[in-house]
């Protein structure tokens, strides 16, 4: 029936095989990783012994910080507010220096791993056709949640035990009336902004992502062996309810995981940013994915009609996140209200100027005018350029968002920041190519998969 | 070639041919109107006159008329431009964001949608007109591009204002979305004027349709420009209501400076705008008798998207409530508490549940299939978003001092106006049903042959599949006593892989096919072929086996 048909006209039992120079290679990518790793524990060690030192630079500079900066108007009700933006700006000493560049790379691709997910069950709940042949590449960059939780846990940990001084508002200091440290504004987050809720949040919501994770790649592996509709509808119906609890859960953990970082600051769009941002890397992650297959002679059915889509999406996401990020700056920078433009002097005003800039310039920029073209979308070339370049300038908003809550001046970047995110790299496409190599490329008997072959714009 | 998964589900249902498409749709155009649309028709006329005579007395005596105070100094007014502007986004989105995502089922309901679009912008630019009290001066607004440069001042216009980017980020939208319903438009009027007996009618709908001839190369350029337009109408959708977010986010009013206002306008607005695109259709497919074209299936669709939307902006309330407690502002936390608890508790308790809650209903597949839930939802819907533009607004009625706050009371030229809008708008839409082709019909006739229901059935053969498709289930059509693999592929030729197929069709089409064939396929006779194919279908082979042993080389004996 069908099935010979299948074989006669195109490879579907089309397998790939992890190893080789691509093995090597991620293999040399996390050696430069741990390289790198082992040189910030030194720095952090190194550092240590000079703490207080260190915390009598600290005061200094942010004293010099505030009175420099007119911007920062104290108001009546945020006085203690502005007093406790000094003792929050650290300098970027080694230990914090080690701590931050863990986050960054921990929640960039762990982000990207649970943005795959989101996209895959778009495409279920939408009953998109066209990007059936495309699902085991979601799936196995989905993969990478189980292992990219580990290092996000080991982050948390850390913080929580005060290993590092990510999160303010983990110090008990801050919450505590009698204490000199005490901070009102804080301490009145604190039925949000405490430990129960913060490892609640994120133990349920990850594990709900590793559970949704699960369950829609051990259906399509079943639907290889399976005939029939059933399995499909299931995970229809999966994806919508995946959907809710995702639009929920990311928004949430945003404000948890990032935005409390910069403990007094707040923006309501802030989920949707982080949200759009993690959907934006996820896409070019596997453009970047299906490009490497096709050339090694992978995926047949992948023709360009897919690859244009894929670029229509990444220039379509590309122009939603820039959008984003101008409403919220734009905004802020309208209203100039002393509690919200303290996110932005570090990085628009202080030393992150350009690297701020830069990033959103190449974010915003390449992929509009790069992609604008229907040729540059099918073309790998252009699509290997601009993905390239924007799946660096993410990574740089991730370190954006983080580094400068920490450190909002004395801030250094060095082969260590580098190193590490092309080690995390290489954990993260061993573990993609890895779940890769363990099935089909194409989910045999998906209902829409004649279509998504013969697709063609 | 486009091929189509066979669990999509049909679009056009009844039988239709090309022919029957047309008939169907520029019915309402030659045909007389029936009661109902009469009925509907005097009540919107009266409405709209009411509203048109309200308006009237607003511009001659001032917006004193209205129930604004020192405190409340935009109120309905700016309810009703958000409103209705927002109403207005969904016909955009359904034609250019669904275009480009390649939604068939947008065929359907794209051009009532981009009508309906073009007269609820139309009835939101109102609101402000009205708002300038002096609306002989309108034009002041266009100032910096006109003659008169300068004339008034630097500080005319205020570019700084986010009221004056309204003006353009309106205006631009309303060009662009008539632009893109104009152009839809011109094929299907060419359709009318050709069948068109009226010299009066021939000629208006002559001039209407730009001498289209419906040459390859017109259609050509015509799905271009339509990928463009809809490229440029995108970022729009975007544009007009984050701008109008705009005139309260760049605020520093507690409730109304917040940054989650731009995309959360965005969704709210095309939240209630597919409401009313699902009140309209709902309302078209049965005054116009269109169910065969807008099918329980498009209403589902509508339904998703709504919940969708909804959703989004039942997570944008939810992010505001909770950021103003997180953010330990106390004007911010006070604005909703007032929201939640103040005079106004009634406003919020409706915008918190007919927006965030009733929604959630269609998670319920049976809801979302039914046509009276959403017919009800859509209403509620409608109410809703309205209640939320008002809460926004109402923020504004407790401020800063105690002894400034002041509620807000509606006078009779403040309802009159609304509801005469509403009068407009339908008016507008029920002449508007009367006179242009209601559906994208040519637009319709690409899709019949993949998702028509006649063509996805089998009962009539559909050349689009009748290549040789890689991966179709197909049977083994020698099983048929008659059949040889030479005419199993002749049939395959005609598009007929299956039994199913085959036991649908007319023995007649099969035997010209043969006769085409040369003189070696005369003999053949396809006369018991379907009912074989039924038996085999139905997995009766043993009956069929009995059949066959009666039969002579697949003729009856």
């Amino acid at each position: 029936m069908g099935d010979s048909h299948t074989t006669t006209v195109m490879n579907l039992e089309d397998k790939f095989v992890f190893g080789g120079k691509l093995k090597t290679f991620t293999f040399i990518l996390m050696a430069i990783g741990v390289i790198s790793l082992v040189a910030l524990v030194f720095g952090a060690m190194s550092d240590n012994h000079g703490e207080n030192d260190a915390h009598q630079s600290k005061t200094e500079l942010s004293a010099n910080h505030e009175s420099s900066d007119p911007r920062v108007a104290h108001t009546e009700s945020h006085g203690s507010h502005v007093a406790h933006e000094v003792s929050e700006s650290t300098h970027h000493d080694g230990s914090t220096r080690l701590w931050t560049n863990l986050l960054i790379n921990s929640f960039f691709f762990f982000g990207i791993a649970i943005a795959a997910l989101f996209f895959m069950s778009i495409q279920y709940a939408a009953e998109a056709g066209w990007s059936t042949v495309l699902k085991r590449i979601m799936e196995a960059i989905s993969s990478y949640i189980i292992p990219g939780a580990i290092p996000l846990a080991i982050v948390f940990i850390a913080a929580s035990l005060h290993w590092n001084h990510i999160y303010h508002w983990m110090d008990p200091d801050v919450m505590d009336p009698t204490s000199e440290h005490y901070d009102r504004l804080i301490a009145g987050k604190k039925p949000f902004l405490n430990q129960y809720v913060f490892w609640g949040f994120s133990i349920f919501f990850v594990g709900l992502y590793i559970f949704f994770q699960r369950m829609f790649r051990t259906r399509s592996l079943q639907e290889d062996k399976e005939a029939g509709t059933k399995l499909h509808m299931s995970n229809f119906a999966s994806a919508a309810g995946f959907l809710v609890i995702f639009g929920y859960s990311s928004v949430v953990l945003s404000w948890l995981w990032i935005m409390s970082i910069d403990t007094h600051w707040f923006s309501t769009l802030f989920g949707w940013y982080i949200f759009s941002g993690i959907w934006i890397s996820c896409l070019t992650a596997m453009i970047l994915i299906v490009l490497y297959l096709k050339r090694n002679g992978h995926m047949p059915y992948v023709n360009s009609s897919h690859i244009q889509d894929l670029g229509k999406w990444m220039f379509a996401i590309s122009i939603l996140w820039s959008y984003l990020w101008f409403s919220q700056f734009m905004l802020i920078w309208y209203a100039n209200i002393p509690e919200e433009v303290t996110y932005y002097i570090p990085r628009l005003f202080g030393e992150y100027k350009s690297l701020f800039i830069g990033m959103f310039l190449v974010n915003f920029i390449f992929p509009t005018l790069l992609l604008m073209d229907s040729a540059n979308k099918r073309s790998p070339f252009w699509l290997t350029f601009v993905g390239i370049f924007i799946f660096l300038g993410h990574w740089m908003d991730a370190y954006l968002l983080i580094t400068p809550a920490v450190a909002k001046s004395g801030f250094e970047f060095g082969f260590q920041e580098i190193g590490l995110m092309l080690g995390f790299l290489g954990v993260f496409m061993f573990f993609v190519f890895r779940s890769l190599s363990k099935a089909n490329l194409v989910v045999k008997n998906n209902p829409y998969l004649d279509e998504s072959i013969n697709f063609h714009l | 070639m486009h091929k189509e998964s066979d669990i999509r589900q049909p679009l056009i249902f009844g039988d239709k041919s090309y022919k029957q498409i047309t008939d169907d749709v520029v019915k309402p155009v030659f045909g007389k109107a029936n009661k109902y649309w009469w009925i509907v028709f005097s009540l919107s006329a009266i409405i709209a006159v009411w509203g048109v005579g309200c308006i009237a007395y607003t511009i001659g005596t001032g917006i004193g008329v209205w129930g604004l105070n020192s405190t409340v100094g935009w109120a309905w007014d700016i309810t009703n431009f958000v409103w209705w502007v927002g109403i207005g986004h969904a016909g955009t989105l359904i034609s250019a964001v669904l275009l480009l995502f390649r939604q068939k089922w947008r065929m359907a309901i794209n051009r009532s949608a981009e009508a309906m679009t073009i007269f609820a912008v139309m009835m939101a630019g109102l609101f402000p007109l009205m708002h300038m009290g002096r609306i002989w001066n309108a034009h002041w607004i266009m100032m910096p591009f006109g003659i008169f440069k300068n004339q008034f001042g630097t500080l005319w216009v205020n570019f700084n204002s986010p009221l004056l980017w309204d003006v353009f980020a309106i205006s631009t939208y309303f060009s662009v979305s008539l632009v893109f319903w104009y152009i839809g438009l011109i094929p299907d009027f060419a359709t009318i004027r050709d069948r068109a007996v009226k010299p009066l009618q021939k000629k208006i709908y002559s001039i209407l349709s730009w001498g289209w001839t419906g040459n390859i190369k017109a259609w050509v350029r015509f799905e271009e420009i339509s990928l463009v337009l809809a490229g440029l109408a995108t970022p729009l959708v975007f544009s007009v209501h984050s701008i109008v977010s705009m005139d309260f986010a760049t605020s520093v009013i507690p409730g109304w400076h917040t940054t989650i206002f731009p995309p959360y306008f965005v969704a709210g607005a095309v939240f209630s705008g597919f409401a009313m695109v699902q009140t309209l259709m709902l309302t078209a497919r049965k005054v116009l008798n269109l169910e065969d074209y807008i099918t329980v299936k498009h209403h589902e669709y509508m339904n998703i998207v709504i919940v969708i939307t909804g959703s989004m902006v039942g997570v944008a309330y939810l992010s505001e409530l909770f950021i103003a407690w997180y953010s330990g502002v106390e004007y911010e936390t006070y604005a909703f508490l007032n929201r939640a608890r103040g005079p106004y508790w009634w406003a919020y308790l409706f915008m918190m549940s007919c927006n965030v809650i009733s929604p959630l209903i269609f998670f319920i597949k049976k809801a979302r299939r039914s046509l009276i839930i959403s017919f009800i939802i859509s209403i509620v819907v409608n109410i809703g978003m309205w209640f939320e533009r008002f809460v926004i607004i109402m923020s504004t009625a407790r401020d800063y001092l105690p002894s400034n706050w002041d509620m807000f009371h509606p006078t009779f030229v403040d309802i009159g106006i609304f509801i005469g809008t509403i009068g407009i708008f339908f008016t507008l839409f029920l002449l508007y049903a009367r006179t242009f082709p209601v559906l994208a019909l040519n637009e319709l006739k690409t899709i019949l042959k993949s998702s028509g229901n006649n063509y996805k059935n089998g009962t009539v053969i559909n050349p689009l599949i009748a290549s040789k498709p890689a991966y179709a289930n197909s049977d083994d059509l020698t099983k048929i006593e008659g059949i040889g693999p030479v005419i199993s592929g002749l049939l395959n030729e005609m598009g007929i892989y299956t039994f199913k197929q085959l036991s649908l069709i007319d023995p007649i089409n099969i035997k010209l096919k043969l006769d085409s064939q040369g003189s070696r396929f005369r003999t053949h006779e396809p006369k018991t072929w379907p009912n074989q194919a039924k038996m085999a279908n139905e997995q009766r082979w043993d009956e069929l086996k009995k059949w066959q042993d009666e039969l002579n080389g697949g003729k009856a004996n």
